[in-house]
């Protein structure tokens, strides 16, 4: 799978399997979850500093930028100023254009306001920002997304953090086959087999967080998590079988008695 | 150094001296310069100035920095901190009803 990389605005990835820091018990099973991942792109957020204590530790002091892509999101943000906002604070915090936008449009479901989205992404992609979009699994919107320059697109699988898996893989398919861009999927998968799924179903990469933050075992469901999105790929590639109705003899009727 | 002023940073009034710069102000709370975004006044400072733009009485200062966070949102558990602008309070999200 070496050879295999995913690359997203001429920046090349080894790992398809992308996750998020947030949820851990501590930041050193943060660090031996993503290490087990495989993972080199990783998802942080924009906070303020604690100014009152002092001894915190910080996320990066366990991930090393140099080894890892770190990309910032904007989680948490109701709207296209607070989008832009946290976008040009994560850009002046880190060290690169990337972000994860995310535009929520409702608490509940932390669905994604996609109008707000295309705004925000306009705007940053005006100021050079490399915009990956956290969208629905709407082929029209994702369109949108990438004629206004967006170099990848990322759709939810299911509501953040809900573990429902694919809910509608024939929207993601169809997604999937509306974009020329890579395709990865962000959010609602629950365990390995989902995201060995969205893999086969022609997603580019997955990312996830909760999925492997709340497993009873953060470290090893990151290992499952390694090898469902490697088959997923590899299947993918490989091109499954169709599916029939009837039986089809696999041992030939030939040399029988 | 200089006369008495009150600066707002993260959301709390802080009593400082006039003249203090940005990278001071780091420096006294013991936050390294790297890794870190600060906004004043709503404008983002390039981390270049630091060191030379001086703050003033009624200052609003932002100080931010990455913390662990995936496809997550406020009141999700992890991110503890208010949102920029916000005040420091908690804000709990209603536990949705388990559907299985």
């Amino acid at each position: 799978m070496t050879d295999d990389r995913l690359i997203i605005a001429g920046r090349e990835f080894k790992s398809r399997l992308w996750v998020g820091t947030g949820k851990y018990k501590s930041f050193a099973e943060t660090q031996k979850a993503i290490e087990m991942s495989g993972a080199d792109v990783v998802t942080v957020a924009v906070r303020r500093v604690n100014i009152t204590d002092r001894s915190k530790e910080n996320l990066l002091d366990y991930i090393d930028p140099k080894k890892y892509t770190i990309l910032p999101n904007t989680a948490g943000c109701y709207t296209v100023e607070d989008a832009v906002r946290y976008s040009r604070l994560a850009r002046a915090a880190g060290v690169s254009d990337l972000v994860k936008l995310e535009v929520i449009g409702d608490e509940k479901t932390l669905f994604p306001d996609t109008a707000g989205l295309i705004e925000a992404a306009r705007i940053l992609i005006k100021e050079g920002f490399v915009v990956l979009p956290y969208t629905n699994d709407d082929p029209i919107v994702a369109k949108k997304l990438v004629d206004i320059g967006c170099p990848a697109v990322m759709p939810l699988a299911a509501p953040i953090g809900s573990g429902l898996g694919i809910r509608n893989p024939y929207n993601l398919k169809i997604l999937m086959e509306s974009v020329n861009v890579p395709v990865i999927v962000d959010a609602g998968v629950g365990t390995a087999s989902d995201a060995a799924l969205a893999m086969e179903y022609g997603a580019d990469a997955v990312l996830m967080n909760t999925a492997i933050a709340g497993a009873r075992d953060p470290i090893a469901m990151a290992e499952a998590m390694k090898y469902a999105v490697w088959a997923g790929r590899l299947a993918y590639k490989a091109g499954r079988i169709p599916k029939k109705l009837y039986a089809t003899a696999s041992s030939p009727i030939e040399g029988m008695l | 150094m200089g006369e008495a002023i009150k600066i707002q940073v993260n959301g709390e009034i802080r009593d400082w001296r006039g003249g203090v710069t940005v990278a001071d102000l780091l420096r006294d709370l013991e936050i390294a310069t790297d890794r870190v975004a600060v906004e004043v006044n709503l404008e983002i400072l390039d981390r270049a100035k630091f060191a030379e733009h001086r703050l003033r009485d009624g200052d609003r200062v932002e100080i931010l920095s990455f913390i662990g966070g995936g496809a997550l949102c406020i009141g999700d558990g992890s991110v503890d901190a208010p949102r920029v602008g916000e005040p420091k309070e908690s804000k709990e999200r209603t536990a949705s009803p388990a559907i299985f």
